[in-house]
Parts: structure tokens; sequence; C-alpha cells
């Protein structure tokens, strides 16, 4: 019965290789791909629910492959069915195939049909390696998954101004509850000495023998969960990028936004109920959230004024109940009102258009006149008045995520002017082969100064990527900072604990490859527009140069460390080199990682993504 | 300050900007109209230049287009030389050619508006519309929503400066971030020039600072300005004007400002680096444009020329009498085909097109309505009522849509509940769709078995007289049957089929309505109509002038849904026991037209195999108008090309596709011109505005279309817009304009040139049509048979380059194999 689980990935991901190989005219062609893959799991999926349920439900744990082994680390992909995967598999499977055959129709002569298909496809087999995942490594390759198909279809109008610009915001945040990942995916490590399954969480006295010594460790791991599943599922203070995500074909906002991506958070806590369940601050502060979530979303949601933006904060409200329930631990609830909830907000979303006619309709016969308050007291008045307007201010949370995330980094950008491409090029590297030196070849320092180094080198890493990230003009600049950045963290790494070579090669050999293939890309580019490219608008090349956007998009999703080349091991393999007290260094390091991808991105948007003054007028491809 | 005074006349320049934006009312009111009405003061090309260079849009197709389209063959040889001919000369025609076909241009547009305000970017290094919009377009949104919140706008009863400045005075929380703006907000005796004073500086740029401003939205100021002339587009109404929305934009950009730089900011205007080029400057015709101008009249020109090819070639005979039924249609270019097909299963039948409320004009009220909705054309303002009563079929309801779903307690029970049940509605839905609550269905307008209060008994409502008296009801009945030259020869039931259509989840399901009715299903008309004309005393005025109805006639009314090809008609009981059997005979025979045309229009549709059986295509068709997931229901008027005015014998013969408008018109009946100019008052605006709203969304899908609807967002019921930040969207969705060429509407009208040219003038607007060439006009004259085309005020001899069109002998089997436009075909 163990083995069925593979089909439910191999399936969506050869579905998505045969579906990039179609021709975009073969609209069926793409279209049935999907239909049958997605299809083809939930009927499967239906049929090993059934078989599984008959044999007493028992839980599945599937330990696959190792990647990467060492004597003290295993990096090891592992999957695992219980009730909990049951349910969201079952909810997925079943809305991708409406959402399948739904699109195949109403996507019809849509320039990116074909896109949307690859996308969603990527979505599904990212989501379904999500919710069987046994460890949090393999959670994690579903989870970059997510955030990459998130990003590529509310930025599917990508020759339009304000998908991309959403579509970069939304990234933006998911970064955010990927730091809280890292950092709980590398304190896990040092507290089990291992990459610890999910099953051996649901063990309560294992839970409680590694906790029992180091209780703020738990609490940390605990609370950086939170910030993760908070992001993903659109809590608070994160709630506002929900509803700037319905930019996309209606059919992908409601599978996504309304749906599956949204509740992926609530799926991480009760993926890791059984290692929080007896830490009740950490318990206690998840009600609030939840409750302070239902609560602001649903004032914002009374007071919105467009059809996507009211289902979506109503469902950010439903998801912070949502939290609630798994944190009282009423886990059965909690699922029951997950399938309710995904399943209305996916039909309100994918009937919105219809909204007109039924409400018209409704005022038309059960209008009645407004009438003006009685003289109310001026208090209450006043009360009701600043409500309405907090609400419809959103209650300035993007501010404060603003305020609280972006506002410091870019804070720093006139202090980071001395990084220019002569000091790069004349300073650091030289420092870099120095540092190469000491560290690889000659290690002259004692242990506590190769520490104390270690960190001031992370340091001077996550500078090189804070000016990469304020970067506007000078988009090799940039480049070459983040991949500078790279070989200053391989430095630390190395300074810090003795680091293998071929960990070293495991770790930069993404790096360099895909470092080497963006750069020649951006210098093709530059020749081939006549030096006017940058990254201080967007330059929506993407349909004058589409394979130089693909082959660039593929080198910056390998720079970042995205799990396509063996570097999203090395950055998992590099935690484990920084010991458990050295929070600043992982701090550092995880912040590198976070702000990479989302600078990557960024960059990638900027040059091919957006209004080109001349394709965004005809689209020629539409109407031809 | 050292500007000049008194350059800036608020009143007039508001005026003058209302007059440019765009002029869509709410969804639930989508009436077509000349997207570019603003410069139709000029010719065609004229026109249409400026409005590319002013504003940037996209007013051709593209030279690739063109250059593909001749390539194809779809843009002829012969009359792109004779295109070039008329604009060049017969001497430039190589020369020009090679121009055409190979020179290459830089085809980027570029747009005057926008470019002072650019200035804030470039000099000032602040992005206003980044800080100000997504604020702006959600408290717009909020205090405009019809009922998509569930709190409501708090102070709903107050004009929209009142109500935001007693928010601001009774809130904690306030519209802005400094202390100037309020202070400029609160003081009641501020003006907008004032407020221009402050962020232009100088009177010479505040007209250009408010077109800029306002174009950078063009979706939301558009709309506001039509608010503020038809408040009634918003059934919950709202007083708001242009005056005060940019009074409080410009206070937003005042605050925004001030945040940046404090209060010490230089007015934008005193800190230029060069002077932009004014707005409204002489355009200059460049080469590129004369390019487009001279493709795009051979692109037309290759479709007319064989229209009046066809015309030219047949000979025009009079029905035989007697006629077994006679029907009056709708203008409208969907009934045209159904109208062929009724004509060849019955070719005793006669058929008429006439716009289609049939002369009578009214407000409609439902029972239980609380608002009254227009049954005529939209210019027109009724004075009559027309009531429903007896409804039999309740309004059904979906708790779906139930807004308690959002609120956190009631919504955690919903989603428990009923979010199963939606899955399986939704599960149905996409695997046998079928019709629901929230479908548009033409035949709910009005019900089938409801009671009209047509005839007036001394009632009045709201100042309206409900019900028409006998002479006022003469005088429709007998001007609409001059009009279409049905004064004699009555058959024994004539049918009045009005229009309407059906889909679900269509924002824009009033577009696919009558557009002769508001943008309604036209049952009521038909049905009001056949009441006057059925009538004993009105028989008795109209026999007085000469319309002889025979008693035994009976006048039956109905509606024809173009989505569904579906009939219902009414009143069926009122038919004596002869009438009522030729009646089932005659329904056999609409059903049957109406399977072939649910096959015609089938070949269009990617889901439906044509050659399937008749039955089985005209069910995927219906299903089409109830399928969630289907954003092409029907194509409404996309192809439309044509405005025929004549007799019926002036086509009868040729296959025009479903390309023409049909107005029916005698003549003989009207040698003055009197009842032309009726017509053409109506038709010129009417279809005029439709081809060009297709036209122009066509070659612009993003500027003056609505894009692609796929992600369209429903904001307060009465627009959409992309995603939750976008600016509105007017305009037409790229759905139902894509098969759509863009060519101009070619009038053909049959009657002598000298009578046409004095009706044209009689009316300046509808001249303004003609001689501006916004529609091309040729005349038949029945009496030489002759073509003669309407140029700079004069009608000339047209002489058809082609000489003959193909013959087809089986319409039905032939169109089976044709997905795109079928070209000018000669039946029998």
């Amino acid at each position: 019965m163990e083995n069925i689980l593979h089909i439910f990935l191999l399936l969506p991901l050869l579905g998505f290789v045969l579906s990039l190989l179609v021709p975009k005219e073969k609209e069926s062609l793409l279209s049935n791909i999907a239909f049958y893959v997605v299809g083809g799991n939930l009927i499967l999926g239906i049929a090993l629910v059934i078989f599984w349920l008959i044999n007493g439900h028992p839980t599945l744990n599937i330990t696959d492959i190792s990647i990467y082994q060492n004597p003290h680390y295993n990096f090891f992909i592992d999957f695992y069915f219980d009730k909990i995967s049951a349910v969201y598999f079952l909810v997925g499977a079943f809305l991708t195939f409406l959402v399948t055959v739904y699109s195949r129709y109403y996507l019809h002569r849509e320039s990116g049909y074909k896109r949307f298909f690859n996308t969603m496809l990527f979505f599904y087999f990212g989501y379904n390696i999500t919710i069987l995942s046994g460890n949090f490594e393999t959670l994690f390759i579903g989870w970059e998954i997510l955030g990459i198909s998130s990003f590529l279809l509310i930025s599917f109008y990508r020759e339009r101004y304000l998908p991309v610009r959403n579509a970069i915001k939304v990234f933006t945040i998911y970064r955010i509850g990927d730091l809280g990942i890292i950092l709980a995916m590398w304190m896990m490590h040092h507290l089990w000495h291992e990459n610890v399954t999910f099953l051996k969480l649901t063990n309560y006295e294992l839970v409680h023998e590694h906790l029992a010594s180091h209780s703020w460790v738990g609490v940390f791991i605990s609370l950086m969960i939170l910030i993760a599943a908070a992001a993903k599922s659109a809590q608070l203070p994160f709630t506002a990028w929900l509803p700037r995500a319905m930019e996309g074909p209606t059919p992908s906002s409601a599978i996504f936004y309304g749906s599956l991506s949204v509740h992926i958070g609530a799926f991480l806590l009760l993926r890791t109920f059984p290692f929080w369940e007896h830490q009740h601050s950490v318990r206690i502060i998840i009600v609030i959230l939840g409750l302070s979530t239902a609560i602001i979303a649903s004032l914002i949601a009374r007071v919105q004024s467009s059809i996507k933006g009211q289902v979506a904060y109503a469902s950010a409200a439903q998801i912070g109940i949502i939290f609630i329930e798994i944190a009282l631990g009423f886990e059965k609830l909690a699922l029951i009102h997950f399938a309710g909830n995904a399943f209305l907000r996916t039909y309100q979303l994918l009937v919105s258009p219809s909204v007109v006619t039924y409400l018209i309709r409704e005022q038309f016969y059960n209008f009645k006149p407004h009438t003006d308050d009685v003289v109310e007291n001026s208090l209450s008045k006043k009360l009701k008045n600043s409500l309405y307007m907090l609400s419809i201010k959103e209650w300035y949370l993007d501010k404060i995520i603003f305020s609280i995330f972006l506002g410091p980094l870019k804070g720093l950008r006139t202090q980071l002017n001395f990084l220019t491409l002569k000091n790069l090029l004349y300073f650091f590297i030289p420092v870099y082969l120095v540092g190469f030196y000491f560290s690889y070849i000659n290690p002259p320092f004692s242990e506590t100064v190769k520490t104390y180094l270690a960190t001031a080198i992370g340091f001077t890493a996550l500078l090189m990527v804070l000016k990469a990230y304020n970067e506007r003009k000078n988009y090799r600049l940039a480049w070459l900072l983040i991949i500078m950045a790279h070989l200053f963290i391989d430095l630390a790494i190395n300074f810090n604990e003795h680091f293998e070579g071929f960990e070293t090669f495991l770790y930069m050999s993404g790096v360099i490859v895909c470092g080497v293939l963006g750069y020649y890309i951006l210098y093709r580019l530059r020749a081939a527009e006549n030096k006017n490219v940058g990254f201080d608008q967007f330059y929506g090349l993407v349909h004058k140069h589409p394979k130089f956007a693909l082959i660039f998009l593929i080198s910056c999703l390998g720079l970042a460390g995205f799990p396509i080349t063996p570097t999203f091991l090395g950055e998992d393999v590099i935690l484990t080199h920084v010991e458990q007290n050295q929070f600043l260094l992982a701090f550092f390091i995880a912040n590198i990682f976070v702000l990479n991808g989302i600078t990557l991105i960024r960059i990638y948007a900027r040059i091919f993504l957006g209004p080109h003054p001349k394709t965004f007028q005809t689209k020629s491809d539409l109407t031809s | 300050m050292d500007s000049k005074k008194g350059l800036f006349d608020e009143h007039k320049s508001l005026h003058k900007l209302q007059h440019y934006l765009p002029a869509q009312a709410a969804l639930k009111d989508f009436v077509h109209h000349n997207t570019l009405h603003a410069f139709q003061h000029l010719t065609f090309f004229e026109g249409i230049n400026k409005a590319s260079q002013t504003f940037g849009f996209q007013v051709t197709l593209s030279l690739d287009e063109y250059r593909s389209m001749y390539q194809s063959k779809r843009i002829l040889e012969d009359i792109l030389e004779k295109s070039i001919t008329d604009k060049k000369g017969e001497s430039a025609i190589n020369a020009w050619k090679e121009i055409l076909l190979h020179k290459n241009y830089e085809t980027q547009i570029t747009s005057r508006v926008g470019q002072l305000r650019a200035n804030w970017k470039d000099q000032y290094g602040i992005n206003l519309d980044k800080i100000t919009s997504p604020f702006l377009f959600r408290f717009l949104a909020s205090y405009l929503d019809q009922g998509i919140a569930i709190r409501n706008f708090p102070i709903p009863n107050k004009s929209f400066l009142s109500a935001v400045r007693e928010i601001e005075q009774n809130s904690i929380v306030s519209f802005f971030k400094t202390p100037r703006a309020k202070k400029l907000l609160l003081d009641e005796k501020q003006t907008l020039e004032n407020l221009l004073h402050l962020v232009v500086g100088d009177e010479t740029y505040f007209e250009q600072y408010l077109f800029d401003q306002q174009f950078a939205h063009p979706g939301l100021s558009g709309f506001i300005g039509v608010v503020e002339i038809q408040p009634e587009t918003l059934l919950d109404r709202r007083i708001i004007s242009l005056h005060d929305f940019i009074f409080f934009e410009l206070l937003l950009e005042i605050d925004a400002l001030d945040e940046k730089f404090g209060e010490t900011w230089k007015p934008l205007a005193l800190n230029l680096s060069e002077i932009p080029a004014k707005l409204f400057d002489t355009i200059h015709e460049t080469e590129l444009f004369e390019v487009l101008t001279i493709w795009q009249n051979a692109f037309e020109w290759s479709y007319y020329d064989d229209v009046l090819c066809g015309i030219k070639s047949i000979k025009q005979v009079d029905k035989q009498l007697p006629k077994s039924f006679q029907a009056a249609f709708c203008i409208d270019d969907r009934e045209y085909s159904l109208r062929r097909y009724v004509e060849n299963i019955d070719p005793k039948s006669e058929t008429f097109g006439t716009p289609g409320f049939f002369g009578v004009e009214f407000y409609f009220q439902p029972e239980n309505g609380k608002f009254l909705t227009k049954a005529c054309p939209a210019p027109v303002t009724p004075k009559f009522l027309i009531k429903e009563g007896n409804r039999k079929k309740g309004i059904k309801t979906d708790v779906h849509y139930n807004k308690r779903a959002h609120a956190p307690i009631q919504g955690w029970l919903i989603s428990q509940t009923l979010g199963f049940s939606s899955a399986f509605k939704l599960f149905f839905n996409i695997f046998k769709p079928s019709v629901t609550p929230a479908t548009a269905l033409s035949f709910q307008h009005m019900d089938k078995h409801s009671q009209l209060t047509i005839e007036n008994e001394n009632e009045t409502f709201d100042g309206l007289q409900v019900g028409f008296t006998i002479e006022e009801m003469a005088l429709r009945v007998g001007n609409t049957l001059k009009s279409i030259g049905l004064v004699k020869d009555f058959s024994p039931i004539v049918y009045l089929v009005g229009h309407g259509a059906s889909s679900v989840n269509n924002t824009h399901y009033a577009g696919y309505d009558c557009g002769a009715c508001c943008g309604r299903p036209g049952a009521v008309n038909a049905r009001v109509f056949s009441f006057m004309a059925n009538h004993k005393k009105v028989r008795e005025i109209l026999n007085s002038e000469g319309i002889a109805i025979p008693e035994a006639t009976q006048f039956i009314g109905s509606m024809h849904d173009t989505t569904r090809d579906e009939i219902e008609f009414y009143d069926e009981d009122l038919l004596s026991a002869n009438n009522a059997t030729l009646h089932l005979e005659n329904v056999k025979k609409f059903l049957h037209a109406l399977d072939l045309n649910a096959k015609e229009r089938s070949r269009r549709f990617e889901t439906i195999d044509t050659k399937m059986s008749l039955k089985k295509v005209h069910e995927r068709v219906k299903r089409r108008s109830v399928s969630l997931f289907e954003p092409r229901p029907e194509l409404n008027h996309a192809t439309n090309a044509m405005c025929i005015v004549g007799r019926g014998s002036l086509t009868k013969g040729i296959f025009l596709d479903r390309r023409p408008f049909m107005n029916s018109y005698d003549y003989r009946v009207d040698q003055e011109g009197k009842y032309l100019l009726n017509i053409l008052n109506a038709a010129a605006p009417v279809c005029g505005g439709i081809n060009l709203e297709y036209y122009f969304s066509r070659v612009d899908t993003e500027k003056l279309g609505a894009g692609t609807k796929l992600p369209h967002n429903v904001i307060g019921l009465y627009a959409v817009s992309n995603g939750v930040d976008g600016d509105l969207r007017p305009g037409l969705p790229a759905q139902m304009i894509e098969v759509h060429d863009p060519i101009r509407l070619l009038f053909i009208i049959e009657h002598l040139p000298e009578v046409v040219l004095k009706t044209i003038q009689t009316n300046k607007s509808t001249y303004e049509w003609f001689i501006n060439e916004w529609v091309h006009l040729v005349v038949k004259n029945p009496e030489d048979n002759n073509l003669y085309l309407f140029k700079e005020g004069k009608f000339i001899n047209y002489q058809p380059l082609k000489s003959e069109l193909p013959v087809v002998s089986n319409i039905e089997t032939y169109i089976e194999t044709y997905q795109e436009n079928i070209p000018v075909l000669l039946t029998n």
C-alpha cells in the first residue's frame, strides 16, 4: 500500500514535464494531460483511502532514498500518510480536478493557456509533496514549489503592472514565512541530531525527553513554525496579501487563494501539533493569533466592495478559526472546517461574476432606502466611523509588514553605497581569496577566533545581499553580489566548522552553474537591447526574448537555492554546521537565503515582466 | 504667485474633461456607444489620429495584421490599388504598394496625456499614483457600492464631499497623514482652483494637469462622470461629481507630498525641466498613419465591394400573395440569420426588421420591483409606465450568495455545512450545467403568464402615466407599421419578436440584451405593441389613416433568446380558433428555424461539432448559456458590418453571414423620407455605436476595451476591474470582440439619392455620422438600379470592382466547414 503514494507524486510530475513539451497551440492536448493526471490521481486516491480505511487506517511512513549522508547528517526523503494527509489529499485532488475541467473551457484562446496548465500541474505536484511529506526537508521542497508556482500564477498576466507587482509582494511574504521554516529546521536538527520524521514527533515520550532540558528551544521552534504557517495562511499581520493575490484568471485564484494554497499553513500546524501540544504558551499564542485574525479579517471583509476581496478576507477569518480549533486540539473539527471552507470559497470565487446578476436582482426587488441615522450619541458614531475607516484602510496591515520587515532593509540603502562594482572586484574578491587560503589550505587561527570570524564573514555576506536587494540600477552588480554572498557563506561555514570538500561542491555547484548562466544571459540581453536594460522599472522583455526569460528564471531559482540544484541540499547541510548557540550566524544565513530569493525573483520580474511599450497593446497572439 | 490669472475656467475645463472620459454607465445599463464620441466632430481618420496621439490609444489594426490579411487574400489587391488611388492618385500605385507592403516603421504609440504629471517622478522622485490610488480606488468603490459590502458606507444620503468631511470630523482615523490636507478639507470655502494653485502653481497648466490626473485612472473618473449626469444608473443613488472627486484626489496628493517633503515643496509647474506638449495642439499626420489609413480603407472595401456586387446583381421581386404569416424582428444583427431561416422554411412568410422596442417607449415595473426599468433606446425619456401584475413565478434565491458566509460565526457554521453542498453544486455545474438562480435568463425579465397594464385608466405613478391612451397607441402602431412598410396585405397572424439573452457568470450580461430596449430583454415591448395593434379602437383610427388591418388578423408578442435560440409566445390564448391552428403550424416552423440558427452559430464554437444532428447541436448551444465556465455564451454583435435599410427583396438571395443590421423600409410608402429620418436618427447612433464600440475594443483591447475577462473582479456591482487594486475597466472584454473584424458600418439605403441626402441633412447630429465618415453610406436607387456612394457631401456612382459572386445551393452544409467569416454568397 505504501508504494502507491509515489504515484501521487510521479503522476503530476510526469504530467508537468509532458505539458512542458506540448506546443502551445495544442489546447486540448494540454488540458487532457491535466485532466487525466489529476483525474487519475483523484480516482486512485479515493481507492487508496477506501482501502486504507478498511485496513484500519494505519499511519504510513515511507523512508525513501537518502540523498546525502555523512556520519552526523542524513538528508532523506520521507513520506507520511495519516488522516490529515488523507483529507488534504482528497480535497486537493477533487478541487484541482474540478478546476482543471473548468479551466479547459474557460481559458480557451487565452494566450497563456499552456503556461496556466504547466503552472497548475507544478503547483499540484508541490501540494502533494507538501501534504504527503514525512519530514521537514521533504516538506520544504513542496513548500518552495508552492511559493514559486504562486508567483507564476499571480503574475499570469505578466504584461500588466499590477499582477507583477502583487506577485512580488506575495512572494516576499512567502519568503518571510520561509525564514521561519529554515530556522525551525536548523534548530530541529540540533535538537534531535538527525532529520526527524513527523512520525517521531507523534511519540510523546520522545518529544518530551528531547524538550525537557531545552524548553526554550521548543518554544523557539514552535514560534518559527507559527510564523511560517501564519504567512502562508494569511494570518495577522500578513493577511493583506491574500486579496492582492487575486490577479490571475478566476479559477486559479479560486483554487490557490480560495482553497488549497491558503490552507497549507493550517496543515503545517496540524502536522506539527504533537510537537507543541504540551507547550501551553505556544497554544495560547496560536489561539490569540487565530482569534485576532478572525475578528480583524471579518471587520475588513465587511467593508469590502469588491467580491474577490470580500471572499479573500472572509476566508482568512475562517482560517483564523481553524487555527484556534487546531490549538485547542480539535483536530477532526479543524479538518472538516478546512474542507468546508475550501469548497465554499472555491465555489464563491468561481461564481463571483454572477453576483452582478444575482445581487442586482435582489436589490431591485428588496431595496429599502437608507434612513438617516437617528441622532446617535456622538461617541458611538465616532467609533462606528473610525472602525469603518480603519477597515477600509485594512488596519494598516500593509504598512505594518513594511515597517517591520522591509523598511529596515530599505533604510540601509545609502549606508551600503560603498559596495560598488569596483570595491567588489578590487577588495572583496581578494579578501575572499585570502579567506579561502586560510580556511581551506592553511588554517592558522584558533577555534574561538574562527567562530568570530565566521560570524563576521556571515555578516559581510548579509550586507552584500542587502545591497543586492536595494540595488536598482546595476543588475550585474546585484547578480555578482549574490554570487559573492554565497561564496562568503561557504567561507564562513568553513571557518565555523569543518566543511567537507564534497559539501562545498554540493553547495557551490548550483550557485556557480546558475550564476554563470544567468550572467551570460544578462550579458547577451544587454547586447540585444542596446544596453537599454536595467531594473529600475519593469522592462517586460519576456515577449521579445522568451528563451532568455525561461533560462534566466531557471538560473534565478538555482541561485536562490530552490530545489532544482544540489544547492538546495547544500543550504540545508550548511545549517547543520551552525551550532545551536550561534543564533546570530544562523539568523544571518537564514536571512541571506530568504533575501536572495526575493532579490532574484525581483530581478527576473523587473527585466522580463511588466508592461512593455510595444507588446502591451497589440497582443496579437490572443487574436490571431 | 507669479502665475497668469484667468486662464483657467473650472466649469469649462471639468465639462471638457467629462466629455473626453469614457462614458460607460453601470453594468446593468450596458449600452453600446462610440467609444471615441468626443472626436466625432472630426472626420473619422482625423478623429482617431488625434485620439491616438493625445491619449495613446491604438486606433487601427497593426501594420502586421493588415499585411498578413493581404497575404491571406482577405484584403484584395485591386481594392488596395483603388484605395491608394483614392488617397494618392493613380500614378502613386506602385511606389505606395511597396511602402504599404514592405516599409518598416517605428510603431510604438506615444501619448501627450501624462507628460506634465510625469514630472512628479522625474523632478521630485515621487510616484504619486502609487501612493494615492490604492486608497482612492478602495474608498470610492465603497462609497459607490451597490450591495457587495455588508457594512454600508456610514453616511449614505450626503453628497460625496460632505460625507468625507463628516467622517473626517467624526472619526479617530483620519484620511490624511499630515495636518495641512485635513485643514484644507474641513475649510468649506476652499475651492478646487486654490488646491490647483498649491499643487500645480501655474494656471496655464491647470486643465492639462486635470487631464493627466484623471486619465491616470480613466475608468473610475469616467464612471463618476456618468453618475454625475445620470444618477439613476445606480439604483441606490449617490450624489457625486467629478469636481468633488478631483477635490478629494488633490487633497490626497497634497497629503502625500507634505508627508515626503514637508509643506515647503514647490508647485509642479514651477519646477518643469521642459515644457510638456500641449494636450490639444494640432496633430500632424504621419506617414505611418497614412499607410494605416489606406490599409483600413482597403480592408473595409474588400468586404463592402462583395456586398454591393451582390446587391447590384440580384433582381428585386416582391413577395407573392397571400402571405402565410408575418413577423417583425429587431434590427439586431443576431436576428438576421433567424429571419433568413424562417423565410427559407416557409417561402410564403414575410419578415421585417425594426428597432426592438417596436416604437413603444415606456418604463417597465415588474411586480414587486422597487424600481423602474427603461424599455426604449437610452437617449429617449419616456412618459409612460407599464406595470406587471399577477406574476406566477417567484424569484429564486441561493444561499451560496448569502453575505452571512462572510461573517465569522455564521461563516463558521456555513462553511462546515453549505461548504460541502457547494462541492456538489460545483461538480454538477461542471459536468451537467443547468439553470440556477444566478443565471441571467431572458424569459425571467417578465413572467409569461403575468398581466400588463397597457391601457391608461387615468392612473399616474411618480409623474408617469400608467399605460397609453387609445390615440397614443394608434400613433405608435401606425408609425411603426408605416416605417417598415407593412401597411397592407396583412397575414392572419403578425408576430412581434423581441429578443433577449441568457448567460451565467457574465458581468456584461446587459450588453447581450436588446440595445433598443436599453440593455433589457424586449419581451414587454413586443407584448405591449401586440396589445395595441389588436385593440379595436386603435384599428379604427388606423383604418381612417389608410391602414386597414383585417379583423381576422391578430398580432402576437413573442421573444427570441439569442443565446439559447428559444422562443416564447405571449397571450396565445387570445388567438381565434382558426388562428390558433395556424399558430401551431407556425410554431413548428419557428422551432425548426431556431435549430438551424443554432447550428449556424455553432460553427464558431470550439466545443461544438457543427456536423452533429440538429437537435444535439442545439442542446449544446443551450448548455453553453448555463455553463459557469463558458466565457462566450454567444458572440453577440461580433462581426457586424452593415446596416441595411430597405425592402426585404433588396438582399433576398444574398447570404450575408450574420453581419447586417436590418431595418425594413419601403420607399414607396415614404416618398418624402419622413419615416426614413426617424429610422436613421435611431439607427445611426445605435448601430453605429455598437459597431464602433466593437471596433475600438478590438483594435485596442487594453485601453479602449476591457481586456480579457478572466481575471475580472466585480466592483460594487457596477463595474469590473482587474484584481482588487485596479482601475475600472470600461469597454468590451476580449472574449466578446476577438472574432470581430474592425470595419466601420456600411449603411445601404434603398431610396432616391436626393431624398436620402435631404433626409440625412435634416438632423445635424445624425448627419455628423455620415459626413464625417464614422459610418459609410451607399444608396441603391430603385429607379435606375444603380449604387451611389456618399462622399464629401455628394452621392457619386459606385461600380463594384467584383462582377460576380460564388453561388451556393445548400447553405446548411456549406457553413459546416467554416469557422471564420463566410464570404458573401448568392443562394438559390
